[in-house]
């Protein structure tokens, strides 16, 4: 980062963080826990995850959008963490599997799908997961066909789609199962 | 992915002054563009990340709408108490596209400035107009099943993609854009152009300029609506054919139609002649066929897209029986309604 970029980026009256080729400095809450980092600009937040902080939870399916392995938690909202670049999240609280649940200490949704079989190989459940965790955070959702609607970009190619949607019923509470 | 470098302006001003430098790119929610990025298709030297300008709120507008911030996502806004109650088919045509995760991060700015999906534009293998002026177009004569049926040229069939800019240009929405200039505002229909000799335009901005809102009117269609989409599977794709309409009944007679069109053309496709056919008449079959048959005049395929074109000769009659019955299309229960 140029001289000039540093003062803009320290100048808490009026910031412009920016770079010339090089990192931006950013700060991210993740899973509770303060992250201070220098990140070049082109660094995905799924990428800064694995490679960097070794958060390997989240995967990287098909890196595009498409498949939804990688979903996380961006102040609460579910999102494709291989289409956001770090440097854009600023001061946000990113919330990933690792932090959703411990082993001992599961979180109701991560005990259903346990409890559902609702998955084989697993690539894709860290995702389900979060977005699952979303979903029902949002509260748009009633029934099954609600769930399979919103669960829409969360593929699953063993295809547990059945015991993943009757999962995230029984956390939502609703009667809706088949 | 390419190495380019990053700004974070904090007001309109600055961010307008950063984004007229040569080869600079607004970022928003990254959806579409952090995908070009890695495509190699979109190939900035300068990323202006317009992420915290104070663009982010709805409100209203002095005319009786609502004034739709540039940086509002696509699901505050389907899901905006405002926005549902008043401008249903905007909802419901947000809804229809995407995935939650996306519209968590898209915002209404980048909806309508989304490029096209077409195959040979993100395949930097191939030839493309839009891409590379001059390199030729692939599509024509090459895989074009998701490609336009209408307003095309011999540049360019490529389709804009979005839901939610079908259902704009129905309502007659307005792009508030700020630049170097000034501000303006730009009628929807004006926004989005068609290919013509400089395909590598999708729309009317200027150089430099940024989207800030998206202006609805004060005219509301809350009973006689619908967002009609068909598509290859049941979610998380995008239309090959959909239908938005918006329409006004009195005393039996339709008062006033919009129909757009998404996935047939490089814009929400709109022929006002085919309104004014349906004005006065009785909200009927026959009604509705010659409607259609004055929107799709014209209508040309390039081979594997040829099925758009019974496609939506079944499809646009089927959305103004949906509208005039005031049984919108769910987009949840995907069963035709």
């Amino acid at each position: 980062m140029s001289e000039a970029a540093l003062s803009l980026a320290n100048d808490p009256g009026r910031e412009v963080a920016s770079s010339a080729i090089g990192t931006v400095p950013v700060t991210l809450t993740i899973n509770g826990q303060e992250h201070r980092l220098a990140v070049e600009p082109w660094v995905t937040l799924l990428d800064l995850l694995r490679e960097r902080l070794h958060l390997t939870g989240s995967k990287k399916g098909c890196d595009h959008g498409q498949c939804g392995a990688c979903t996380v938690l961006i102040d609460g909202r579910r999102m494709n963490s291989c289409l956001k670049l770090a440097v854009t999240l600023d001061g946000s609280e990113i919330t990933t599997i690792e932090g959703l649940g411990q082993p001992g200490n599961l979180h109701p949704l991560q005990a259903a799908f346990l409890e559902h079989d609702a998955f084989q190989c697993g690539y894709c459940t860290p995702g389900q997961i979060c977005s699952g965790v979303g979903l029902i955070a949002e509260g748009h959702a009633r029934t099954r066909d609600d769930v399979r609607e919103q669960m829409s970009g969360n593929l699953c190619r063993c295809g547990a789609y059945t015991n993943i949607a009757d999962a995230i019923l029984e956390v939502l509470g609703t009667e809706d199962r088949e | 992915m390419i190495r380019f470098d990053y700004a974070r302006p904090t007001e309109v001003s600055d961010a307008v002054r950063e984004g007229a430098a040569e080869q600079a790119t607004y970022l928003a929610g990254g959806t579409n563009l952090v995908d070009l990025l890695k495509e190699n298709v979109a190939r900035p030297t300068r990323v202006v990340d317009i992420g915290r300008l104070p663009l982010a709120e709805i409100g209203e507008t002095e005319s009786g709408g609502l004034r739709l911030g540039a940086l509002v996502t696509n699901s505050e806004t389907a899901y905006d108490s405002r926005v549902q109650e008043r401008y249903p088919l905007l909802s419901s045509a947000i809804l229809a596209g995407a995935t939650a995760q996306l519209r968590n991060a898209a915002t209404n700015g980048g909806n309508i400035n989304q490029r096209t999906r077409c195959y040979y534009f993100y395949d930097v293998a191939t030839p493309c107009n839009k891409r590379n002026p001059g390199q030729g177009c692939g599509a024509i004569g090459g895989v074009n099943r998701i490609h336009a049926i209408l307003g095309t040229s011999p540049h360019c069939i490529a389709t804009h993609p979005s839901d939610m800019a079908v259902a704009l240009a129905a309502l007659q929405a307005e792009v508030r854009v700020t630049g170097s200039d000034g501000e303006r505002v730009i009628p929807f229909a004006d926004y989005h152009r068609l290919p013509g000799e400089e395909p590598w335009r999708d729309n009317t901005l200027k150089p430099g300029e940024l989207v800030t809102a998206i202006d609805l009117p004060a005219e509301r269609f809350t009973q006689n609506f619908t967002y009609l989409k068909l598509r290859d599977r049941l979610s998380y794709a995008f239309a090959l054919v959909s239908v938005a309409v918006a329409m006004r009944i009195e005393d039996g007679r339709i008062a006033e139609a919009r129909i757009a069109l998404g996935g047939v053309a490089h814009k929400p496709w709109r022929r006002l002649e085919a309104e004014e056919v349906l004005v006065g008449r009785a909200p009927d079959r026959a009604a509705f066929d010659a409607a259609t048959e004055v929107l799709l005049d014209g209508a040309r395929g390039h081979g594997a897209n040829d099925f758009k074109i019974p496609m939506a000769r079944k499809a646009i009659p089927r959305a103004l029986e949906q509208a005039a019955a005031g049984t919108p299309q769910s987009q949840t229960d995907k069963r035709l309604a």
